[in-house]
């Protein structure tokens, strides 16, 4: 390969060297500066999207930090966390107005028991579109979602490890689980969107020409106040810490004499837990439909991989630009490419910085 | 002098593949013990035998004079046992603190004095305790590892190739270090490439070879025997 | 170890007899071509004809290579809507029909009188070049990273493509699908006929790829393919490209994706964005390989017959009479079984019907002798 004199070859190689020697940080600053520019720009020009970019990433990132922490310390990559996020919000809803189908297709059952029956559990909570059953109702499938994800590793995900299956084997297992979980949400609960509470909701208008419901504002308090408890858990908890450290040498965690087992067990819980809860208050926004979970596994990914795998801060921040983006792309491309937009960020990133914002390993 | 460490017999692998056909080695209290030989000995191996990390197939492990065979990492720890890996032997993204608590992970008491014993045995790490250990250099990396292996107070350490891709200066204040864990009392396996330097530091030493013992005996003496040198020692 | 020899052919047999029974019992066991259990086979293994094209493709992307494709239908997608556009012709202005394209008129000049087979080769071909682009667009800036990524990669772009189909409305004509596909031969035969002529062709091309592919896995070039799954650190070492194998392995599993999605089409007469969602087009696909045994060509072929004829039979139930509250949900039953099917044969019998042959580590123990026979470099200064 003789393209370059010998001269000019030896200037690019030496040139590519001293790039070379400044090591991870043009990637990572670039990458930082690119993301604070956007949220600049979004915030002084697209203020109302950006708000409600914010929004849907925080919730987006309950279900990255979950996902960020099964890819990190589990290894693989959990296809199924979108629809398992999907059947969470479905047993809040199971949970909440006791609703199924029946024995014919479009007619609904009620199984008799449910927590809008409560007395008071449906009556307003201020400017909110929702009583206190809901919230109870969300928690419980939080702690319902924790059990049956524990129950999932147990049952499949174990065995395979055990038998130290690669992890593409892990993923097609899981591409399984999320099909029959999408099917189960179906066979139960049938196509038709469904809504936590009917009736319409009005919005408030805030300054800067914002314009929220109560609803909105809830839902990135609550996404916030728990992605703040557990960021404690991971860096002030030993737990937390021993989560990080199997995410970051697994090996070396089990050499120190952290029980991994009970890891994964506790990895599992909480990323079941966040996973449900990040589906209801998906779904007090939206509707639920057994089929938008597939639908979230691009940007829960783009999420995850952005912030590096295995670092749930990351995640965090990932989720914010992915939903972000997401909202004011609508302003440029037709609403249509919004699941787009993600593929774009996710191809984006892997083709400039694979090991994302935080990632220590390409 | 009583065992600490006993393992008789070992025969292990990856797999279907039988490195180890039948290894014994034995650490007394307090004692520095080098394990040598060519590559693909299986002293790494034996090491991982040792500690749970690979099934072994037959013989047996006694910590103390209980059977710690096949037994998960976990409980081993909690016995007294310590290992530090050759590569890959920190947290990179855990601070230095939060790689020495990970060391104390099985008890929950007294972590605070436990540290505090770590860093006084460790002074450089005493001044970055919030850094991020990816960002020591090779020599701090293999202290830190030391230092997190050493926050049971272990009665045995597990030592595998200590010295690999570290500059001469650094392997000789490693293996200061290292003399000097020992001499406050804890029993020391180190395994070794650098045959010479671990022969002078230690007590005795076994030879292994083909997944055998070869040899075992005195370390001084071995590093003046003439077969020993022309064999192993490169010379 | 009995039992496990014996699933494969008890599998292969119920089956054969759930596909034969069902609609011979509902045509009151009548044997004729035009109607009841002969034309149903027909236009049922033409079906599984089709899916082995896929599965086949797949085994030379994930059995032989282990580059891991989790996004099939975009490359069928692709295939099938090249297939489209290249066998009809231009669309109609005063139709509601908008795409672009339309060159089957072009490659058939009328003084050939090839408008029966030629638009259809070179539609064949145009599919396989343009799923094999794909493929190489996709593989640049994945195929050196973890596995998992190109999975997530591909999953998303044919999600993408997807949402171009819909949004692009005069592409290939939106969600309203390209219809009026015409097939192969179709003016020679009458409509009964027509498809024992489907069957024979995909037969043919079944055949075809069948032996392509296993003439090329079995020649050197192969040789290094499997060498890859099995072990990609010895293949670097015996000096080969890995990128370069990865990338060859991909992008020949995509060319016959592209060309099985061109058959689908030319099949099926009409495709739209809902023919490619991910449970229909990558998924089933999925569960046929892992099911049928990767690595192992038959039993691509065994896992596209005996889960397509599962599905098969699943719709030829639902012509029951069955209670309420099983009949308005048989589909997503269905969907549950398959679903739960690939975990099942992943935890229980991971090597599937038809298990992988031998595998390639004596060549690549020799590839490694060969290496350690070649004089040792000159060794660093002794260190005394």
């Amino acid at each position: 390969m003789t393209i370059l004199p010998d001269r000019y070859a030896a200037r690019l190689a030496d040139a590519r060297d001293r790039y070379r020697r400044l090591g991870d940080r043009p990637g990572a600053i670039g990458l930082w500066a690119l993301i604070a520019a956007l949220f600049l720009w979004a915030a002084i020009f697209q203020t109302q999207l950006f708000v409600v970019g914010m929004i849907v990433g925080s919730v987006l990132a309950l279900g990255a930090m979950g996902l960020t922490l099964v890819f990190g310390i589990l290894r693989f990559a959990n296809f199924a966390h979108g629809d398992t996020m999907m059947l969470g919000s479905y047993i809040a809803y199971l949970l909440f107005t006791g609703t199924v189908v029946g024995s014919q297709a479009n007619i609904d059952t009620d199984i008799g028991i449910s927590l809008d029956q409560l007395p008071g559990a449906t009556s307003k909570l201020g400017d909110l579109s929702f009583g206190y059953g809901l919230l109870i109702a969300i928690v419980l499938a939080g702690v319902a979602m924790a059990l049956f994800s524990i129950a999932l590793d147990r049952l499949v995900y174990r065995r395979l490890r055990r038998r130290n299956s690669s992890i593409v084997i892990f993923a097609m297992a899981a591409l399984g689980v999320a099909f029959s979980t999408r099917a189960l949400m179906m066979i139960i609960w049938g196509p038709d969107p469904r809504r936590y509470v009917s009736g319409i909701h009005l919005a408030q208008h805030y300054p800067l020409d914002i314009v929220l419901k109560t609803d909105q504002i809830f839902i990135f308090v609550v996404a916030l106040a728990l992605a703040l408890l557990l960021y404690i858990l991971l860096f002030h908890m030993k737990l937390g810490k021993a989560m990080r450290a199997m995410a970051d040498n697994a090996d070396l965690a089990l050499v120190s004499g952290i029980n991994t087992d009970r890891i994964i067990i506790w990895t599992w819980a909480i990323g079941g837990g966040l996973m449900a809860i990040a589906g209801g208050l998906l779904a007090i926004q939206a509707s639920l439909k057994p089929d938008l979970g597939f639908g979230l596994i691009l940007p829960l990914f783009a999420a995850t991989i952005l912030g590096g795998i295995g670092k749930p801060q990351g995640a965090f921040i990932g989720a914010m630009v992915v939903g972000v983006t997401q909202e004011v792309s609508v302003e440029f491309f037709s609403a249509g490419y919004k699941p787009a937009v993600a593929f774009v960020i996710l191809i984006l990133i892997l083709l400039l910085r694979p090991r994302g914002l935080f990632g220590t390993t390409s | 002098m009583t065992a600490v460490l006993e393992a008789t017999g070992i025969v292990a692998g990856y797999g279907e593949v039988e490195i180890l056909h039948g290894v014994s080695v034995s650490i007394g209290q307090g004692e520095m013990v080098a394990v040598i030989g060519p590559n693909g000995a299986g002293k790494s191996t034996l090491l991982k035998a040792m500690f749970g990390l690979i099934p072994t197939s037959s013989g047996r492990v006694q910590l103390n004079g209980t059977d710690i065979t096949n037994q998960p990492p976990d409980r081993i720890v909690a016995r007294g046992m310590s290992y530090v890996p050759q590569t890959e032997n920190v947290f990179p993204s855990l601070s230095i603190n939060e790689n020495l608590e990970m060391g104390g992970f099985t008890r929950s008491d007294g972590l605070s004095d436990r540290l505090e014993r770590v860093y006084t045995l460790f002074p450089d790490l005493t001044n970055r305790r919030g850094d991020s250990a990816g960002k020591l250099s090779g020599g701090q990396r293999q202290m830190l590892a030391l230092a997190r292996a050493l926050m049971l107070d272990p009665d045995v350490l597990l030592l595998d190739e200590p010295s690999a891709s570290l500059s001469p200066k650094m392997v000789e204040s490693l293996f200061e270090k290292i003399g000097e864990i020992n001499s406050s009392g804890t029993a020391i396996l180190l395994v070794e490439q650098n045959a010479k330097e671990a022969l002078s530091l230690s007590d005795r030493a076994y030879v292994l070879a083909t997944g055998e013992n070869r040899l075992d005996g005195d370390a001084k003496g071995m590093l003046e025997s003439e077969d020993m040198a022309r064999l192993y020692l490169g010379e | 170890m009995r039992t496990g020899r014996l699933i494969t052919p008890v599998t292969l047999l119920a089956v054969t007899l759930l596909i034969v029974i069902i609609p011979a019992e509902r045509s009151g066991w009548k044997l004729s071509l035009d109607t009841g259990v002969i034309p149903f086979l027909a236009a049922f293994l033409t079906t599984v004809g089709i899916y082995s094209i896929f599965t086949l493709a797949l085994n030379v992307q994930w059995g032989y290579t282990g580059v891991f494709n989790f996004g099939v239908a975009a490359f069928f997608m692709v295939g099938a809507y090249t297939g489209a556009i290249f066998s009809v012709g231009p669309a109609d202005p005063d139709s509601s029909l908008r795409y672009v394209g339309g060159f089957g008129d072009v490659f058939s000049p009328p003084f050939l009188d090839s408008e029966q087979w030629l638009p259809f080769i070179v539609a064949t071909l145009a599919a396989g070049i343009a799923s094999g682009l794909l493929a190489l667009l996709l593989a640049l800036p994945t195929l050196r990273l973890r596995e998992d990524y190109l999975a997530i990669t591909t999953l998303g772009v044919a999600e993408l493509l997807r949402r171009v189909v819909i949004q692009e409305d005069g592409l290939v004509n939106g969600s309203r699908s390209m219809i009026g596909i015409p097939s192969p031969l179709s003016g020679y035969f009458s409509a009964d006929t027509q498809r024992f002529v489907d069957l024979a062709i995909v037969v043919v091309l079944v055949a075809i790829v069948f032996l392509v592919v296993e003439r090329s896995i079995r020649s050197p070039w192969g040789r290094v393919l499997r060498g890859l799954k099995e072990d990609e650190v010895a293949v670097a070492a015996s000096g080969k490209n890995v990128f370069s194998f990865k990338m060859q392995g991909f992008v020949m599993g995509a060319v016959i994706m592209g060309m099985g999605g061109a058959i689908f089409a030319f099949n099926r007469g009409s495709i739209g964005p809902t023919t490619f969602e991910h449970f229909f087009a990558t998924f089933l696909i999925w569960a046929m390989l892992i099911v049928g045994g990767s690595g192992n060509n038959w039993g691509a072929i065994a896992g596209a017959y005996v889960v397509w004829g599962l599905w098969t039979t699943t719709l030829q139930l639902n012509g029951y009479d069955l209670p309420d509250i099983l009949r308005s949900r048989i589909f997503f039953m269905r969907d549950f079984l398959v679903g739960a099917l690939i975990v099942i044969v992943l935890l229980l019998r991971p090597q599937g019907l038809v298990p992988e042959e031998r595998r390639v580590s004596s060549w690549l123990d020799r590839q490694m002798r060969h290496q350690r026979k070649k004089p040792p470099e000159p060794a660093a200064a002794p260190e005394s």
